[in-house]
């Protein structure tokens, strides 16, 4: 069986309706955040109280709230996991009262002595969670240091490995990806918590996979193709890989799929995060990255061509070429190519 | 089948044997972590000041009584922050200089005369700082072996002045904590007048100012001593200083008093049964307030000379009474601690959590299995043969290691088959290309492979380097999930290559004229 054989889309064509259709989705999602009044920041990173407990009958939404009502401070309600499950989680911002020392427990105590008095069917804690503001605070500057390194580190390896341009255009798809995300995060209510930075990070490590495949290929082919232009070389290496990158974002998703149906409530923003980075990162991969490598290296080029005289010994020190090539236009760089 | 061949065969499987072997059975040698066996996980915060403080008031509190026995004037005494105290109106200028030499190794003295500011040296208070915190940790983690945690971790962490607490299978959190956070200082302080129904009427009592060497207590009142009145609280007037304190007990255990109610008994060690029985000797008659925690427990009498042993009567049940014993027995905390983070998990919710963890995976790798099956027909049971050697391989390795399984830690396996399905795609792919060429079998498989191995690296590279930050990053759960992806990645290498490869061959290699290939 065999899918995408020998295709020939022109995916390079696309890449400014494709550029404007993300900075769209941006734009939407730097709108919700803004409107809303900054980043939706779960008690991971602003610091507060979260209590899950499981009633041995059921309770409506409006009965649980009521109890949790006359604490100070502002309350959410939210059902946890399916109905029949009979679970519910309260959740307490960080309020200037219990900012400091012992007060800090005071939140989950009220919580459960508020559910205890309010004649609800009787319960058991499941979790609790308490996050006073000074870890609050390192997490979050943990969370930001830890996914702006890695992705500078990651682009570090490329630009080793291929050349520089390639890194920019895979640092560009990796950001898109992530703010992306984010963006969906925030349309579908979602409050980031440690799990979901984790996810983000994995999505940072995924989507430059992705890239490096496409990359290699473009990199294989520079060598095979150096008459043509480097549009068409990205073009037929993303049709070349077009059948793995489908297949692999495919089954990916599929099995984060799983990990959402049924990997219980606690993973459900993480695997949500995934789900929507896998296709993201996919996206990006055939019409981001590669679109940014090619704007990148024709300005390069079109530099290169300006000033005869660099581009000359250029075109001589290019290693894979093996002899010295004729024309400028074709004095791309090689360097990065293995000699394999 | 050539030697070659037969040595990479015995080398696979040895390897599949010996993970089967590291992690079966799974229940018992596969580390459950916090999130999916319950237990509590803390970040606490050792309050540094209050020992500086402690330091500070002790060297004032001596140097008042130096200045007392050498008859050296001066007009005020006071400790004005935690690492700072002020002598004031002092006329003898050369004196007290003698006098308050010893405070000199710790504080650093203000120039002028008849006013002295003494400010702690920062290397000093940097180094009570260390060993407040250093001290806490080793109370704390005698404490937690106390209350008898299997695999607890107790451990310094980010900040200075922090320490990580975690104590799996914890079922009652709340008393955990109150052992664990209880500062637990015991001081033995002479009773000079009290009590008082209220501090007001014991300030009246020292005519509104309180001795600089005394200073007012609040207890309960001894229900015992007033024949089974309604205890309230009350107040003591006594001495600052305390002749004996919990670092001079030996040991510390539950009793019962002669009433029959619970109680603690302690025992003094050498040094400290010397001074209690002077101290005692001197003071008969006299009130000796029991103290825990800036708090009044019991002060009786004293009758006669009490050598070694005292007791902390008080209404107690018999579980506070063995806490309280079982805090003593450990030692006092060098300071009090704030709950900085705290985060509970149920047993119900790790079971939960560990049924939707299982169900996702085999479901996630049903649905992969089925897909590739059916894509690739019988190259597929390759790819479905590697992902399965990863995945217990990456269970081997866990196990191996000691690694904790988190509940991101299942999603790591998830994402794992996700890695192993696109190696396998991208080689398969890539056979398939050749393929087209017409190369004839066995050229398109070895091309295959040859030409993606660069770029698995290249991928596996970049994964490697993101785990590596999320392991950096993350705390307990997502610190697993990291783990098992750094394991998962590079097991990968080995099976969607070497063993995938390895099952070409072996497949080829008993054929002649090889002209198709399922795939």
């Amino acid at each position: 069986m065999q899918i995408f054989t020998n295709t020939t889309y022109n995916f390079t064509r696309w890449r400014w309706h494709a550029v404007a259709l993300s900075l769209v989705i941006i734009a939407a999602g730097v709108a919700a955040i803004v409107s809303r009044g900054g980043l939706p920041v779960g008690i991971d990173f602003s610091g507060g109280t979260i209590v899950v407990v499981k009633f041995d009958q059921d309770v409506t939404e409006d009965q649980v709230r009521q109890a949790v009502d006359p604490i100070p401070g502002e309350e959410v309600v939210q059902q946890y996991g399916d109905a029949a499950e009979r679970e519910w989680l309260v959740r307490l911002a960080q309020t200037d009262a219990v900012a400091e020392g012992a007060g800090l427990e005071q939140g989950s105590q009220q919580i459960l002595d508020a559910l205890r008095d309010a004649g609800l069917p009787t319960f058991e804690l499941l979790s609790r969670e308490i996050v006073g503001p000074v870890i609050g605070a390192d997490l979050q500057r943990r969370g930001i240091y830890a996914t702006l390194a890695s992705i500078l580190a990651i682009a570090i390896y490329i630009a080793f490995r291929f050349r520089i341009s390639f890194a920019l255009g895979a640092i560009a798809a990796v950001f898109h990806d992530i703010v992306v995300t984010v963006a969906f995060l925030v349309f579908f209510g979602y409050d980031l918590s440690l799990n979901i930075v984790a996810a983000l990070l994995t999505i940072t490590g995924y989507s430059v996979n992705d890239t490096i495949v496409v990359f290699d290929r473009v990199r294989e082919n520079l060598r095979s193709m150096r008459r043509d232009s480097i549009d068409h070389v990205v073009n037929v290496s993303v049709n070349q890989t077009l059948a793995r990158t489908v297949i692999t974002s495919g089954t990916t998703s599929v099995a984060v799929l799983a990990l959402y149906l049924f990997g219980g409530e606690v993973l459900r923003g993480f695997a949500f995060t995934m789900l929507v980075g896998v296709i993201s990162g996919t996206y990006s991969t055939v019409f981001i990255a590669s679109a940014i490598a090619i704007i990148l290296s024709q300005r390069k080029q079109a530099s290169a061509a300006s000033t005869t005289a660099s581009a000359r010994s250029e075109a001589k020190t290019a290693p894979a070429s093996g002899r010295p090539v004729a024309k400028a236009r074709s004095g791309r760089k090689a360097r990065g190519a293995r000699a394999s | 089948m050539n030697k070659n061949l037969r040595w990479k065969v015995i080398l696979i499987v040895s390897v599949i044997a010996l993970s089967v072997w590291s992690f079966y059975p799974p229940g018992q040698k596969v580390n459950l972590g916090l999130d999916l066996r319950g237990g509590v996980h803390m970040i606490m915060r050792v309050q540094t000041e209050s020992a500086l403080r402690i330091e500070t008031e002790t060297t004032a509190e001596r140097l008042r009584e130096a200045l007392n026995v050498a008859a050296v004037q001066y007009t005020g005494l006071e400790v004005t922050s935690p690492t700072a105290f002020v002598a004031e109106g002092i006329v003898d200028d050369q004196a007290f200089r003698q006098v308050a030499v010893e405070a000199d190794t710790v504080f650093s003295r203000s120039p002028g005369a008849g006013r002295y500011t003494y400010t702690m040296r920062p290397n000093i208070a940097n180094q009570l700082r260390e060993e407040a915190v250093t001290q806490a940790q080793q109370t704390i983690e005698r404490r937690v072996n106390e209350l008898g945690v299997a695999e607890p971790i107790v451990a310094r962490q980010g900040a200075v002045d922090q320490i990580l607490v975690q104590l799996p299978g914890v079922t009652d959190v709340d008393r955990a904590k109150e052992i664990i956070g209880r500062t637990a200082l015991l001081e033995l302080k002479l009773v000079e007048q009290g009590p008082f129904p209220s501090q007001d009427s014991a300030m009246q009592a020292v005519g509104n100012i309180v001795p600089p060497d005394m200073e007012i207590v609040s207890g309960a009142e001894d229900v015992a001593a007033t024949g089974g009145g309604t205890p309230g609280t009350v107040y003591y007037l006594v001495r600052r200083v305390a002749p004996v304190t919990g670092r001079d007990l030996r040991t510390s255990r539950p009793t019962l008093d002669e009433n029959n109610l619970p109680a603690v008994s302690f025992t003094f060690n050498q040094d400290g049964a010397r001074r209690f029985g002077q101290f005692t000797e001197q003071n008969i008659g006299r009130g000796l307030a029991v103290i825990l925690d800036n708090r009044v427990f019991t002060a009786p009498i004293i009758q006669s000379r009490i050598a070694d042993e005292g007791r902390i009567t008080g209404s107690f049940t018999q579980q506070e009474a063995q806490d309280l014993s079982l805090v003593l027995r450990t030692g006092a905390l060098p300071a009090p601690m704030d709950i900085l983070e705290e985060r509970t998990v149920g047993p119900t919710l790790g079971r939960e959590s560990i049924e939707a963890g299982v169900t996702a995976s085999l479901g996630g790798l049903a649905l992969v299995i089925v897909f590739i099956l059916f894509y690739y027909r019988l190259t597929g049971l390759n790819a479905v043969v590697s992902i399965v050697v990863n995945l217990s391989i990456l269970l081997g390795m866990m196990a191996y290691l000691g690694a904790t399984m988190t509940l991101p830690g299942i999603a790591g396996f998830i994402l794992t088959i996700g890695i192993g399905v696109d190696s396998n795609v991208l080689i398969f792919e890539r056979i398939k290309e050749e393929l087209a060429t017409a190369k004839g079998v066995r050229a398109a498989v070895n091309a295959g492979f040859d030409r993606v191995w660069w770029t698995i690296v290249d991928t596996h590279v970049a994964s490697l380097i993101s785990a590596m930050f999320l392991f950096q990053f993350g705390t307990g759960p997502i610190r697993g999930f990291a783990t098992t992806l750094t394991i998962g990645l590079l097991a990968n290498v080995f099976t969607a290559v070497f063993l995938s490869r390895t099952m070409f061959e072996l497949v080829l290699s008993r054929r002649q004229q090889v002209q198709t290939l399922s795939i």
